[in-house]
């Protein structure tokens, strides 16, 4: 065994383009944004040593364009960003999730509407994140709390983007994107990297967008495959069409692709779970909070748990199903004014669930939390 | 057609271009209606593009949306329809991620110049290796004859009911002010010019914007009373243009109101993709330290 590996203490965006290079991403295209900036800035330095592409784009539309058209030339691609930026990335993610080009966005929530509080911790762009682009789509999203955790996430958000060839979100707030923790970094061959399929079949029987299959193999511009990419409703060849049953299937295979592999693009979080009579379902830097209320409660004799995921879209809806089963009610704390609340109602019907919310740009304490499960005792 | 003799030794001696070599065929018919100039360009396209040398593999062709937008899709290279006015973001990604590609860019003026003007003054800027054709025919044909960034002023279109009140912009202007390094006009009526002119940009190491007018007799040309498609390409490409060349011997006065054709402006200048080698370089010293 390798001698164990020194701690290195490291800020959240840091851990996070440390874990795109592990995860083997060599193009980076954005603009800046607090508190995503020190994403690029790293990026800046450290892809042009290992034989990666930099490039700072004219706006976010042109950042998420450049990431895909590298994409398809064959480089694992990512850009990050924040709020207002990533509004402007929502066409160019449909493309992605249409075209089916894998690539990752990292979207470090900041507090809103507009502008809003740039240097403010917020959690307001979950739903953004689900239904921000327009028409029907499948969506991946990722919800790390801690910086080691962004970085072996962020591998992972690699990893789905590669495996099922589709853009992935990774969703985290001002709080862990700017806080300093130790971390280890894995050695090479730790953690899991997948590669993208790419076709072994004769240029002239390649499609592209094969129906027949859940996740067809995606070939790279200038090796000889020549095919077509359209943002328009396609055939399994690539080119458009306007016939119905064709259009339909597309967008249904879309879905399905994402829908049939939940179960492996999930990735849940549980403590005190087993006898939990009040559920906290909390994710990002508000879990952190959350579990430490959980074990106070603990220490009053309230049996409080947390679940905590870490794909927060597609929901995690059997394994929350599974959490709150002993539990009489489900506390969702979120620095928003109420949106993953709703999803956690619809999952638990006939449940008591209360939302803890909150928008000042402060993050929501221990306290809080604690004096919601109080009222289980 | 002449079945003449004259004509008959002439095209035993020059062979027929075969596009074929070059077209999706199965992907006909195209979209463009009767009398639009886009697939005569596309012609004049091929043709340059075969004298270059470059292998169907080595091209990839990017654009964006719009009617000259649907070119990629009846080409045999590696082809890309992305999002109406990010055809060079999505150009630069592909670039810069696999710079043996030759790019070409078919877009429109409303793609290039209206939506996609921010991207397409930072290209140039960055003299980012591709060629861009822009296909100026000044109307969003698409969405069915709104004005576009280079209507003329007083035109009418479906938006601009009772005469357009903006002025144009001049594509070669703003490109060379931008920082493009190769600047080109042509038209879809002077075929073999266009040719020339193609194989130049194609050539060149930079950024290469060619403005090729061409005309839209069905949203541009009717409600401007155009008779025909042939008198819309005769008065606006044949008559509203003259060769670079050959104005600058004429008087200003015979020379007013017309658009130059030929190329415009070629200078050298560092080619992003290389400059970023040089980078590459430092930051590898840099990393020894
Ligand atoms: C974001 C967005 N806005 C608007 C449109 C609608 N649209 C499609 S093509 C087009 C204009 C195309 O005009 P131009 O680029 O000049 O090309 P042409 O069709 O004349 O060749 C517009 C406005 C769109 N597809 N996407």
């Amino acid at each position: 065994m390798a001698a164990r590996k020194a701690k290195k203490l490291m800020q959240g965006n840091e851990s996070c383009f440390e874990g795109a290079i592990y995860a083997g991403c060599r193009f980076y295209a954005g603009y800046p944004i607090t508190p995503s900036t020190e994403i690029a800035e790293g990026l800046s330095r450290r892809l042009p040593q290992i034989g990666g592409k930099f490039i700072q784009m004219e706006d976010e539309i042109a950042s998420i364009a450049a990431v895909v058209g590298a994409s398809l030339a064959g480089l694992k691609s990512m850009t990050a960003t924040s709020g207002p930026g990533f509004s402007l990335k929502q066409e160019g993610l449909g493309y992605a999730c249409m075209a089916e080009v894998p690539c990752v966005i990292v979207n470090v929530m900041r507090g809103g509407p507009s502008t809003g509080y740039p240097t403010g911790p917020s959690q307001s762009d979950v739903m953004q994140a689900k239904w921000g682009t327009h028409g029907d789509h499948p969506v991946v999203a990722l919800t790390p709390a801690y910086v080691q955790e962004i970085f072996s996430e962020t591998v992972r958000a690699f990893n789905i983007a590669e495996k099922y060839r589709t853009p992935v979100i990774i969703l985290y707030d001002e709080i862990v994107g700017h806080m300093r923790e130790p971390i280890i970094i894995p050695e090479p061959g730790e953690l899991e990297v997948i590669d993208r399929e790419k076709p072994t079949c004769p240029p002239e029987d390649y499609l592209p967008y094969d129906r027949r299959l859940e996740v067809p193999p995606l070939a790279a511009f200038g090796e000889g495959y020549r095919f077509h990419v359209t943002g328009l409703n396609h055939k399994d060849d690539g080119f458009p069409t306007n016939d119905s049953k064709t259009i339909e299937e597309g967008v249904k295979r879309l879905i399905r692709k994402i829908d049939n592999n939940r179960e492996s693009i999930w990735k849940n979080d549980g403590y005190y779970l087993d006898d939990a009579e009040v559920v906290v379902f909390a994710y990002g830097s508000t879990a952190r909070s959350a579990r430490r209320s959980v074990r106070m409660a603990r220490e009053k004799g309230i049996k409080a748990g947390l679940f905590r995921p870490l794909t927060i879209w597609p929901f995690p809806d059997k394994a929350l199903k599974e959490a709150v089963k002993k539990a009489r009610g489900v506390i969702v704390p979120e620095m928003n004014l109420g949106q993953i609340v709703l999803e956690v109602e619809r999952n638990c019907p006939g449940m008591a669930v209360t939302g803890i919310h909150r928008v000042d740009g402060e993050p929501i304490n221990p306290k809080q939390i604690l004096d919601a499960i109080e009222k289980y005792r | 057609m002449s079945t003449g003799a004259a004509t008959a030794k002439k095209q035993k001696l020059s062979v027929p271009f075969d596009y074929n070599k070059y077209i999706r065929k199965n992907k006909l018919p195209h979209i463009w209606c009767p009398g639009c100039g886009h697939g005569i360009v596309l012609k004049s396209l091929l043709r340059a593009i075969d004298k270059s040398g470059l292998t169907k593999d080595q091209i990839c062709m990017v654009s964006g949306i719009g009617c000259s937008s649907r070119t990629p899709g009846y080409v045999d290279f590696n082809t890309m329809h992305t999002l109406h006015g990010r055809a060079l973001s999505y150009a630069t990604g592909v670039k810069l991620a696999k710079p043996e590609l030759k790019i070409i860019v078919t877009t429109g003026d409303g793609d290039a110049l209206a939506i996609g003007g921010n991207h397409f003054i930072h290209t140039c800027r960055r003299n980012i290796d591709m060629t861009i054709l822009v296909y100026s025919n000044a109307i969003y044909g698409m969405t069915g004859g709104q004005f576009s960034p280079t209507t003329p002023q007083g035109s009418m279109s479906t938006t601009s009911r009772y005469g357009n009140i903006e002025p144009s912009f001049d594509c070669c202007e703003l490109a060379k002010a931008a920082g493009a390094t190769f600047v080109a006009r042509g038209t879809a009526y002077h075929t073999q010019e266009l040719e020339r002119t193609l194989i130049e940009a194609v050539r060149h190491k930079g950024t290469a914007v060619v403005e090729i007018l061409d005309s839209c007799p069905i949203y541009f040309g009717r409600q401007n009373k155009y008779k025909s498609a042939s008198q819309m390409m005769e008065q606006i490409e044949k008559d509203g243009t003259i060769p670079a060349a050959q104005a600058e011997k004429l008087p200003p006065e015979e020379v007013k109101g017309k658009l130059l054709r030929g190329i415009l402006h070629r200078v050298e200048r560092p080619e992003y993709c290389e400059q970023y080698l040089k980078l590459v370089e430092k930051a590898l010293g840099k990393g020894n330290e």
